[in-house]
């Protein structure tokens, strides 16, 4: 671990959360839904951010989010998250998904496998839900493809409990139209119940 | 872009902005009346931002749409000339683009207002962010404003109007590229009511006015000379001190400008620059931009490490705030200054300005430069911190200023 992550860690409620997923899955989209919620449970702090440069369809992108209960002054990119999500279970096979993921951090990943059954070893916890499954049965798609990233959402307040349900909802109802909220808000609620947690002694 | 509170101590909204919708709510709640751009990463969102506005009516600007950085600014220029509010923002290779209409724009002492998007320039080709584009700039005489988180883009733009139609000179507002541009973080937007109490409609001292046929900007001679009435006019030269003597003077405008806008909104910018914790620094960092927020993380940890460390975060770098800074940097021993620009064969540019700035004065600090993130590489605090320890090391060792910079990278 780095100093500026030691120094940052041991503040309480921080939270520098990365997520991966592959161009068009909405990654980023969810880790700005994220701060938002986060901003709306009362964390003065938030920042939301793509990784820099060029995205394309279908390839390994990564975002990141950042909270705390102070405005933020680091701006730089995120090196040892506390959370790391995994929209596309694919990805877990590239070293960079889990790197600089801290002791005792979370990794949340979409898998209909329990987290025993992923085969990562690392001092962090894992959470699992099959946010696939639960969005197919719902039909929440875009172009045919099945979305993932507001479902995952769940998992995420289930393992971490950095924010809650009502705020998440808030921020749903505000970045979506009347028309999308209610599937969006049902496959959150659908995947925090079904989220297995699997902490490190 | 959401809303998400209203908040009860002031009347404004706090929303989730990145660096590029906060510039583009800048110039609506600035009320511009002409919009020309070309899009170019990262800026492209800004303008796209407006041009939505235009065509929702949320904001009644012309939008024109051009085939060149250099014609953005050429049309910003003319309808500037005419009694127009003007915005356009570009980056990089759009910025170096236009060029030759910043010192038109600068030239002919017309307030327009520019964003700039800091992000490297080729060759190599990057799209990520350095202050080289606009460190390029620096001398075609436009007031340079850096912004170092997405409140002070929004601030800065309207501000930057009042200035520049105090003082008719041109105002860059610059900002990191992604790391701002693209960064949400939680922004307070005014209401436009209280916009236009500090803002008031913009009232042109209009040049060209087809009831008025005038000859602007024609060659001018060397030497002053008498007109066709007999009045004797002034030559190249004295144009350019009067640009100077502007730029000079502009000083007390920007500072003056920035306290009313604290009074009204309750964020003060009556500082050419950010202090943190100078008071008692022996050591102080200079940054510009984004990197002046990562500075304060550094600082924490070397203060924890036990170093008095202080901040001066260069917020106007043109005009340069030279007795200012010289004020702040007096009782330093030592200054570490970071630059994400490069004057080739010398050292980081504001490091330059430091220097220049400290001459002649009491001060004695010795001065290290650190070249740090070009394009797009990532300044950690930690590694700000590492700078800092190795300046102290080697000025233990004895070594006082040296001769050229030293750059945080893999060579």
């Amino acid at each position: 671990m780095t100093e500026s992550q030691e120094y940052y860690l041991c503040m309480q409620d921080y939270y520098e959360i990365r997520w991966h997923g592959r161009g068009g899955q909405g990654a980023i989209t969810a880790a700005k839904i994220l701060a938002q919620a986060a901003y709306l449970e009362g964390y003065q702090g938030v920042t939301a951010a793509p990784s820099f440069g060029a995205e394309r369809r279908g390839a390994p992108v990564s975002a990141s989010t950042r909270i705390s209960p102070q405005t933020i002054m680091v701006v730089s990119q995120v090196e040892n998250p506390n959370v790391v999500i995994v929209l596309d279970h694919t990805l877990l096979k590239y070293q960079e998904v889990t790197s600089g993921l801290v002791k005792g951090g979370w990794l949340i990943v979409n898998s209909w496998r329990p987290p025993k059954e992923l085969d990562i070893k690392g001092d962090f916890n894992i959470a699992t839900a099959d946010a696939t499954g639960v969005c197919s049965s719902l039909g929440l798609a875009v172009a045919g493809l099945t979305v993932v990233n507001t479902a995952i959402l769940g998992a995420f307040i289930r393992a971490t409990e950095a924010v809650g349900m009502a705020s998440i909802e808030k921020a749903i109802r505000e970045r979506f139209s009347n028309g999308e909220v209610g599937i969006n808000l049902a496959a959150i609620a659908q995947t925090y119940e079904i989220t297995k947690l699997e902490k490190i002694g | 872009m959401i809303f998400v509170s209203k908040k009860k101590t002031r009347k404004a909204s706090t929303w989730i902005l990145d660096g590029n919708h906060a510039a583009a709510q800048g110039a609506k709640l600035s009320r511009v009346q002409v919009i020309a751009a070309y899009p170019i990463t990262p800026q492209s969102p800004v303008t796209e931002t407006l041009s939505e506005f235009v065509e929702r009516r949320e904001l009644g600007a012309q939008y024109i749409a051009v085939e060149s950085e250099h014609s953005a600014l050429a049309v910003c220029t003319s309808a500037s000339m005419v009694g127009a509010r003007t915005f356009t923002a570009t980056s990089a290779h759009g910025l170096a683009y236009m060029h030759e209409m910043l010192h038109w724009a600068a030239g002919a002492r017309l307030p327009v207002v520019l964003a700039c998007v800091n992000r490297a320039i080729g060759a190599p080709w990057s799209v990520l962010n350095d202050q080289q584009d606009s460190i390029s700039q620096r001398d075609t005489g436009w007031i340079q404003i850096y912004a170092r988180n997405n409140q002070e883009i929004l601030d800065s733009i309207i501000q930057a109007y009042k200035i520049a139609e105090s003082v008719y000179i041109p105002v860059m507002v610059c900002y990191d590229g992604y790391i701002l541009s693209h960064t949400e973080m939680p922004v307070d937007v005014p209401t436009q009511e209280d916009v236009d109490r500090f803002l008031p409609q913009y009232k042109p001292h209009t040049i060209l006015d087809p009831a008025n046929p005038k000859n602007y900007n024609l060659v001018t001679l060397a030497n002053p000379r008498v007109n066709a009435e007999g009045v004797l006019c002034h030559g190249y030269m004295e144009l350019r001190y009067l640009l100077q003597e502007a730029l000079q003077n502009s000083r007390e405008t920007i500072t003056t400008v920035g306290r009313e806008f604290g009074e009204l909104f309750g964020r003060s910018y009556a500082r050419m620059f950010w202090e943190d914790r100078l008071d008692d620094a022996d050591i102080i960092i200079v940054a510009m931009g984004s990197l002046a927020m990562e500075a304060i993380v550094a600082a924490d940890m070397l203060r924890e490490a036990g170093h008095k460390v202080g901040i001066l975060g260069l917020r106007v770098f043109r005009p340069f705030p030279k007795s200012d800074v010289v004020q702040a940097l007096e009782k330093a021993r030592l200054v570490v200054v970071f630059d994400k620009n490069i004057s080739y064969g010398i050292e980081g540019a504001t490091c330059s300005e430091i220097k220049s700035a400290l001459y002649g004065s009491p001060a004695r600090a010795v001065i290290r430069n650190f070249i740090v993130g070009l394009g797009g590489r990532d300044v950690k605090a930690r590694e700000l911190v590492d700078a800092v320890n190795k300046s102290l090391l080697s000025l233990k060792e004895g070594v006082l200023n040296k001769e050229y910079p030293e750059w945080i990278c893999a060579i």
